[in-house]
């Protein structure tokens, strides 16, 4: 009898997961070369699995941003803002991100998860109820967890589904939040939000959008789904991370509403947690700028998007309902999508591997990323390669893709 | 009374909650699985935690109800979540 007895069906996928090569949860890098190349035992792979979508880990002006406060601040702030005060850095960037939402506040917190977990869970109290998507991250799950308010999941990307279920709460008081996602991650589909706002109008119900996905990558001016769907005004509070669009890592929440500051105070996760390293602080920082200087950025990472989505989608793989940034393969089976995931590392290709519950409808699904510095030769050979290893598997039909696939057999991973 | 949500109302359809949540069941598991009101719905019918949300999102059709996730945390077998579900219906009337 073990403590862990209770994780036994976890042993057990690990071990499956193990066998025949590389366990997929367990890749190490020897390293990481560009936002798109690493090496992994050696062999030089292409990364289409990083959510890196600007590519600006390797920034100059970042990097030179970061190093320049790692030395003026130290390593870390040693505690939280509350306990340790506030660095200029911090306050600085808050006031940069409600510029770039033009919201009037903003506050960082030291992850995107916690992000979720603080502003959801301050905000919603007992007697509120929580109304979030089915295929919501689990951060926001986690964060209903923490709350004391009812939850209730309404169908994926549903409006009607939604003003259905809150309509059932009849009079009951309490504040109605509904929470969605600006892209979500799985299958890469955006969500309906001038639908969902105009439910949140209805019914008076206060809307976040998490913008994880979407920051960065949709909207004219990188603003998100929010953006691209000329909603800013209905949404109340917009949450984001510093973890891809902007390459590094933390998160952040911004709103209109007065009382925001508040959260200071009541959202455990930003109180009871070291703040961010002020040089993370600036190497995110720098590359808000960059995103607000170079508006080019969004425009290929969806480019890009669209190139790797329209070619799997020609070669015939059955794919997540729209074309950006983040590209799902749908497969059969979970010991195929294994099965598969693991010859494209062995064919230079890197992306991820992602299995129930985790997904939506109980999806195996390979899950890639384009960022705006994958060239074209780049992502072709990913296409290349995700075509051969499906021909080899028996999962698209070779005689439609014979040009496709001819022409990729010729493709050596590009030069460095 | 209570309307179930495009399956007619109550007088049209099974007798008790229990049968009606046993029906929703058997479509989302493998057929075959005996299910009574003992049975554990996650640990014997081998569903994942997505699995029971999705299960409990049909019977809030079924039943015109919310069945909040905060609720059906200490759900485990069949007879559980009658027991709730019983009280939402009577609570929505």
């Amino acid at each position: 009898m073990s403590i862990f007895d209770k994780f036994e069906d976890i042993r057990n996928i690990l071990a499956d997961l193990s066998q025949g090569g590389q366990n997929p949860l367990e890749v190490r890098f020897d390293d990481i070369r560009s936002p798109v190349e690493g090496t992994v035992d050696g062999k030089r792979v292409l990364l289409f699995g990083t959510s890196n979508y600007l590519g600006l880990t390797f920034d100059a002006d970042c990097i030179e941003a970061g190093v320049q406060m790692l030395r003026q601040c130290g390593t870390g702030t040693t505690g939280s803002r509350i306990a340790n005060g506030t660095y200029t850095g911090h306050a600085s960037l808050e006031k940069q991100l409600a510029k770039f939402y033009g919201k009037r506040h903003a506050m960082v917190f030291s992850t995107g998860y916690q992000a979720n977990l603080g502003l959801i869970s301050a905000l919603a109290a007992r007697e509120d109820h929580l109304f979030i998507d089915a295929d919501s991250h689990a951060s926001i799950y986690d964060a209903c967890r923490l709350s004391s308010a009812e939850i209730i999941r309404f169908r994926h990307n549903d409006a009607n589904d939604l003003a259905r279920r809150i309509s059932r709460l009849k009079g009951k008081p309490g504040s109605r939040i509904i929470v969605t996602e600006g892209i979500y991650s799985m299958l890469g589909d955006t969500a309906p939000l001038r639908e969902i706002a105009t439910v949140k109008r209805e019914t008076g119900a206060y809307l976040i959008v998490d913008e994880a996905h979407s920051m960065g990558v949709l909207g004219a001016h990188g603003r998100g789904q929010c953006e691209a769907a000329g909603v800013e005004a209905d949404v109340d509070f917009v949450v984001g991370t510093f973890s891809k669009s902007l390459g590094a890592m933390g998160g952040f929440a911004v709103s209109d509403l007065e009382g925001f500051n508040l959260l200071r105070v009541a959202a455990r996760p930003y109180m009871f947690t070291a703040s961010l390293p002020p040089s993370i602080v600036a190497t995110v920082s720098a590359a808000l700028k960059r995103i607000q200087d170079d508006p080019s950025l969004g425009a290929r990472v969806r480019a890009n998007g669209q190139r790797l989505y329209y070619g799997l989608e020609k070669a015939g793989f059955s794919l997540g309902p729209q074309p950006n940034p983040v590209v799902a393969v749908k497969m059969p089976d979970r010991d195929t999508a294994v099965t598969f995931w693991k010859y494209l590392l062995a064919e230079g290709v890197y992306l991820n591997l992602a299995l129930p519950p985790a997904t939506p409808g109980s999806l195996a699904l390979l899950r890639s990323s384009v960022n705006a510095q994958h060239s074209d030769e780049q992502i072709d050979f990913a296409i290349a390669a995700i075509c051969r290893v499906g021909r080899r598997m028996g999962l698209i039909e070779a005689a439609r893709f014979k040009q496709p696939v001819k022409q990729a057999e010729k493709l050596a991973l590009p030069a460095e | 009374m209570f309307r179930d949500g495009g399956y007619g109302i109550l007088a049209q359809v099974k007798e008790t909650v229990g049968a009606q949540i046993i029906e929703v069941l058997s479509k989302v598991i493998p057929s075959g699985i005996p299910i009574s009101d003992g049975t554990r719905i996650a640990r014997d019918l081998g569903l994942d935690s997505v699995a029971v949300m999705d299960f409990v999102m049909e019977l809030e059709e079924r039943f015109d109800i919310l069945i909040p996730l905060d609720q059906i945390a200490d759900v485990e077998t069949v007879r559980d979540l009658t027991r709730a579900v019983e009280i939402l219906v009577k609570d929505a009337a």
